[in-house]
């Protein structure tokens, strides 16, 4: 059984139809890349899903519950989470507080000792061991990347949506940043990955759906979706297709 | 752990005043407790939660005005002060549900506006609240000192209780929440927080002991007219000592409250007919200079000495 599902997720704003009719469907286990130009409604569908918006019409379903129409902070609490494209710290807060604040308000920490005690594992798990009574707002854009994914972690969820966790960073960062993506989901964790970087997409996700005007146009492998016309012509640019056609002559 | 037990210590010090036998210092001390009253308890929405309420003479006001009309129908002082604060929770429980979703400024005007709609409707009803001729109080058969005593202690008593709640706040899960809440609202709804219930909850908070110190005023000072209690200068006083001792800290609201009324007391005795204009200006320096107030200041010095912890 799928773990996330979505049937028919439309959302309008006003006359604008920023998702359409959008089915997916994500199996547990799986880390899937949702690609698309800026503004073919990634981050609309990151919020729908997380309950920032209710949809205009369709349904979203987690292990066979409907989230549509929760609050974000009930959503969160059932094992969703997400990070943001722009990070969202509480900036005059330790890192430890702000690890443990998603500690015991989502994963329902019962006591501090606890909350702390899964905060430290999951600063620990991100590298973020010797950063853990800085500041937030001291941080560099890359630790605060981190930082989120750390409070993403210890929210202990099931499912994670990721939303351009690499934006903005330097290759040496981004590989940095693979890695722990890669770690996260060899713990088990569902991974949506929302992506500019064609590079990130390709090498992580072992499925792409593919979003245009809010609608999605492809769905497949990685090499599929590099191989369909569509695709490479609309949303990768002809540049890249003719870059990919010169590295492979036989596609 | 130490510093609300220094508090506390230093609350029990300030109730021996009565000793001194100086009615001033007692009239001082009790317009102390009652900054101290308010100040806290702003501090709770406006520096927890970080949400700028413009509330505190609706529910002082509301507070006063049910204590008055309570202790008519013959109902007992402390009873009357108790269903005071009770209604002022009931009432801030049920705005504060239908205006905590606006933010910054819309939040401020439409807090400002309760006190403004609750001045008038005590002006209309005067079947009830007397209207513009104001309502006076049964008398208490007791000395005047014995009453000064009283209400001294009593309005101290309120105040420690409200420091028990701002410490119970600080220190626990709601005041964490509303950290959380003041930096980052949305953030804070992602990691799980309960954003609305929690903002309620602070409002109500930040109201109950308001509500109480009302009707304790009015008591206190035996007559109640709607512009003295629904003024605007009791909402912006506890804003002000708020900010001037710390906001979102502990201690700095008590402090604040002290060291505004020493201030308020200073110039208005050296200048009377231009007193507030001067503390206006005392204000605006004093905001300025010190934007995070004295606990805020005192905290950074030893956050740079490396004594993490900025929790005061």
């Amino acid at each position: 059984m799928s773990i996330l599902e979505l049937k028919g997720l439309t959302q309008r704003f006003g006359g604008l139809i920023a998702v359409n009719d959008v089915d997916l469907s994500v199996e547990a286990g799986e880390i899937v890349g949702l690609i698309g130009p800026n503004g073919a409604g990634k981050t609309t569908v990151v919020n729908l899903i997380t309950g920032v918006f209710k949809p205009s019409s369709g349904t979203v379903t987690f292990k066979g519950r409907r989230l549509d129409g929760l609050k974000p902070y009930q959503i969160s609490r059932m094992g969703v989470a997400r990070t943001y494209q722009v990070v969202q710290p509480f900036p005059e807060m330790s890192v430890l507080e702000n690890v443990m604040a998603p500690a015991i308000f989502a994963a329902g920490a019962s006591s501090k000792a606890e909350a702390m005690r899964a905060a430290d594992e999951a600063i620990d798990f991100l590298g973020l061991k010797d950063l853990r009574d800085t500041l937030a707002s001291e941080l560099t854009l890359a630790e605060r990347k981190r930082l989120e994914l750390a409070k993403s972690l210890a929210m202990k969820p099931e499912v994670l949506l990721l939303d351009e966790v690499n934006a903005g960073l330097n290759p040496a960062e981004i590989e940095i940043a693979l890695e722990m993506i890669r770690a996260i989901a060899a713990r088990g964790v569902t991974i949506i990955l929302i992506e500019h970087l064609m590079k990130v997409v390709m090498s992580l996700c072992s499925r792409i759906v593919v979003l245009h005007h809010g609608a999605k146009i492809a769905e497949g492998k990685p090499d599929e979706i590099t191989k369909n016309e569509k695709v490479i012509q609309a949303y990768l640019g002809n540049r890249y297709a003719k870059a990919n056609a010169a590295e492979k002559p036989n596609v | 752990m130490k510093r609300p037990v220094i508090a506390l210590i230093a609350f029990a010090i300030i109730a021996c005043l009565p000793l001194l036998g100086d009615n001033y210092l007692l009239r001082l001390g009790t317009m102390f407790a009652m900054y101290a009253v308010l100040a806290q308890s702003w501090n709770i929405i406006g520096g927890y939660a970080g949400y700028p309420s413009f509330a505190t003479a609706a529910f002082f006001g509301l507070g006063a005005y049910t204590g008055a009309i309570l202790q008519g129908f013959g109902w007992p002082m402390p009873l009357a002060w108790v269903a005071a604060g009770l209604l002022a929770a009931v009432f801030a429980g049920a705005m504060g549900s239908a205006i905590l979703h606006l933010k910054g400024h819309y939040f401020a005007i439409a807090s400002l506006v309760l006190a403004e709609v609750l001045l008038e409707v005590t002006t209309s009803w005067t079947s009830l609240t007397g209207g513009g001729m104001g309502l006076n109080l049964p008398i208490i058969r007791m000395s005047i000192a014995a009453q000064a005593r009283l209400f001294f202690w009593s309005m101290l008593g309120l105040a420690v209780l409200t420091f028990l709640m701002s410490w119970y706040v600080s220190a626990g899960r709601i005041g964490f929440a509303l950290r959380c809440i003041r930096q980052n609202e949305d953030a804070s709804s992602m990691v799980g927080i309960n954003t609305t219930r929690y903002k309620v909850v602070a409002f109500v908070m930040s109201s109950l002991f308001v509500g109480a110190a009302g009707a304790l005023y009015a008591s206190w000072v035996f007559y109640i007219e709607p512009p003295d209690v629904y003024s605007v200068m009791t909402t912006i006083r506890p804003i002000v000592m708020t900010m001037l001792g710390g906001a979102g800290t502990l201690l700095g609201p008590v402090i604040g409250s002290a060291i505004f009324l020493v201030i308020e007391e200073v110039v208005w005795r050296n200048f009377l007919s231009v007193h507030a204009a001067v503390l206006g200006i005392l204000i605006v320096g004093l905001i300025f200079y010190l934007p995070n107030g004295i606990v805020g200041a005192v905290a950074r010095r030893f956050r740079k000495r490396g004594a993490e912890n900025g929790e005061t």
